[in-house]
């Protein structure tokens, strides 16, 4: 059983975890209304593990993650408001509208999408902390995928390189049971995700990624770990999406009571009760906090739908950099 | 090319490359090296022999078997501030990576709203001829080409192959920089007075009147030959070797045309939906009246490329060939 957190850390990880899923769930109802479009993948359920990891990383650290990125970008500070505008492909978003929701990136805040072709990032993860060892920097990488990626080359390729050139990569795996319909156990001959990194000799653990304090404990002390020793380490968060893999799925692949059965103990529930039980938190703290996540993303959809679009004759621009060397 | 004072240097191709990458290396701290068998190796072509000693292993990097990661890892070193120089062994094995490179590489800038440039430098030896059969062999440069956010450049000439990465290195964009295998032994001199080379425009070799042979890499030289043959038929063929495939220079090749009245494009990739068929249709677009004959082409069989050798020389553009082709065009009469 993960520690108590005080009320004030207690409430600041609810409230981020709220945020996510209000955010969310209002994206879910702008898709419907045609206000979003394209592909949305969405993160209800898995909010404890972007809130969790987040916690101990810093400003200077780089983060990459995958196309069901909304909840990370949130957690790392990404405006609600830029968010939205580039999910409405508004010149105000994060990418001028160019991106959409499996492209955010944020220069900013060291936040390097937002990539839509499975396992696609963690080369560039390794890339990333190749490229603070190079430079004396002291930073890590926390790149973020999903259990779907390990079946990529990509998966083997990165983690064995990272841990060979000996690379500040912190690799944090979400495991939320089925790559888009496929079920784990229909996808790898060895469903022990942890047991894999023996084989590269990388430091890796399994945690709840239901339990917030839990993923917070854990990658807290794995991201010590590699920010001291400057190598890699592994985190699997056992986590579960209750949305569909994307917008377009008629989820035949589950049953609706798995679907429920997960929902019960859900990160924000699961942090709700212990908090109540523990006289760190009242019924009205709650609201009050849901209702400031939602007055947040109501302000983000009002800033969206104001948005400009980008002028169509800058389209061919940015195809290459606008500065030299 | 010039008559040259004692002050050039003899050297091969592969001798330019060489000098070209140790002279960044030595100027740039943050250029470094990743590749197979690079280091101890000294370089499959052995391009980067004895660097590996000079510059040590933070800076030459052995990689893994893993074109993906490495590629990836040189994307992500490049957006940290480093500029890297990844080599991908040959073009035959880039496909390994060609997520990394397209997806990631060719098009972050573009995808972040101009928040991320990817400045890569990926060098890859490519081309056929030596008998290495339908895996080793490709010339991929032209579907390269297709991709916006890429620069893709061809050295053929000696100053060319010293002084490409160097040129690379001023520009934010991911750069591939292809190495046709067959010029690595070649022998020639590096103009003293070399200057600086770019990336932007392609070059005009050799001066004619008659027709104008376009071209790249390894199938410049035959160009070259075959134009020597066509002068001692009286025909002035004008030789372009294009160095740069994207952003494509298509200005120096329309002047050629608007010249001569005759294009003649010769490129060992593939002949269907390729390089040739961009070249082919820029000059309809922009010199449909200047031409006195239907623009044609020499191209790559559209075969894997078979191990005998005599099915290897009817597979890829010869001489002969580009001779017998442009002698008719120019007995052509519109």
């Amino acid at each position: 059983m993960s520690t108590l957190p005080t009320r004030e850390h207690g409430l600041h990880l609810l409230s981020e975890m709220l945020r996510v899923r209000c955010f969310e769930d209002r994206c879910a109802e702008l898709y419907s209304a045609g206000k979003i479009r394209g592909f949305l993948h969405l993160y209800n359920g898995e909010e404890g593990v972007a809130v969790g990891v987040m916690q101990s990383l810093r400003p200077e650290d780089a983060i990459a993650g995958t196309y069901r990125e909304h909840g990370h970008a949130i957690a790392r500070g990404v405006p609600m408001r830029t968010l939205m505008a580039e999910l409405y492909g508004k010149l105000e978003g994060c990418c001028r509208g160019r991106g959409g929701s499996m492209h955010i990136f944020d220069r900013s805040r060291r936040f390097f999408g937002g990539n839509a072709i499975v396992g696609g990032c963690l080369p560039l993860s390794v890339g990333l902390a190749l490229g603070e060892q190079l430079t004396g920097r002291n930073a890590i990488v926390a790149c973020f995928f999903g259990e779907g990626a390990v079946a990529e080359g990509e998966f083997h390729e990165s983690v064995n390189l990272a841990a060979l050139w000996r690379l500040p990569v912190f690799f944090v795996c979400e495991n939320n049971y089925y790559a888009m319909g496929t079920a784990l156990s229909r996808s790898e001959a060895e469903t022990n995700l942890v047991a894999k990194l023996s084989s590269y000799r990388v430091r890796a653990e399994s945690v709840d990624g239901m339990d917030v304090l839990a993923v917070e404990d854990r990658a807290r002390e794995l991201i010590q770990y590699v920010r001291g020793e400057r190598v890699p380490a592994f985190l699997e968060a056992r986590t579960y999406r209750f949305r569909a893999h994307s917008m377009y799925d008629p989820q035949l692949y589950r049953s609706k009571t798995e679907v429920k059965e997960w929902e019960g103990k859900g990160p924000i529930i699961g942090l709700t009760q212990r908090l109540k039980a523990a006289g760190l938190m009242s019924e009205e703290d709650f609201i009050e906090l849901q209702r400031a996540a939602n007055a947040e993303v109501d302000d983000a959809v009002a800033f969206a739908e104001q948005g400009a679009l980008e002028p169509l004759q800058e389209l061919t621009r940015f195809v290459y950099a606008e500065q030299t060397a | 090319m010039s008559a040259l004072p004692s002050t050039a240097q003899a050297m091969t191709y592969r001798e330019a490359l060489r000098q070209g990458i140790r002279s960044v290396l030595l100027t740039r701290p943050d250029v470094f090296l990743i590749g197979e068998d690079i280091g101890k190796y000294g370089g499959c072509f052995a391009v980067t022999k004895g660097l590996l000693e000079e510059f040590g292993e933070q800076r030459i990097r052995d990689a893994p078997l893993s074109e993906s990661a490495f590629v990836g890892a040189g994307i992500g070193a490049a957006l940290a501030g480093m500029r890297p120089v990844v080599e991908i062994m040959t073009v035959n094995f880039s496909l390994l990576a060609l997520d990394q490179i397209l997806n990631t590489a060719a098009t972050l800038s573009h995808m972040s709203g101009g928040q991320f440039a990817v400045p890569l430098i990926i060098r890859m030896a490519t081309g056929a001829g030596r008998q290495v059969a339908a895996q080793h062999s490709h010339s991929l440069e032209g579907w390269y080409s297709h991709i916006p956010g890429l620069r893709i450049v061809t050295p053929a000439t000696i100053d060319d192959a010293a002084g490409m990465l160097r040129a690379a290195l001023e520009f934010l964009d991911p750069v591939i920089i292809f190495e046709h295998m067959n010029l690595y032994n070649m022998q020639g001199e590096l103009t003293a007075d070399a200057g600086r080379v770019d990336i932007e425009h392609a070059a005009v070799r050799r001066a004619g009147r008659d027709i104008s042979l376009i071209s790249y890499g390894a199938s410049l030289f035959k160009c070259l030959s075959a134009a020597e043959q066509l002068a001692a038929r009286g025909i002035e063929a004008e030789v372009i070797d294009l160095r740069v495939l994207r952003p494509l220079d298509e200005q120096t090749f329309l002047d050629s045309v608007r010249k001569t009245h005759r294009a003649l494009v010769v490129d060992e990739g593939w002949r269907s939906v390729g390089l040739s068929a961009e070249i082919g249709m820029r000059i309809m677009e922009s010199a449909f009246y200047d031409l006195d004959a239907p623009v044609e082409r020499i191209c790559g069989v559209e075969v894997p490329m078979p191990y005998a050798r005599h099915m290897e020389e009817a597979a890829l553009p010869q001489v002969p060939q580009i001779v017998a082709a442009a002698a008719a065009m120019v007995k052509h009469v519109g």
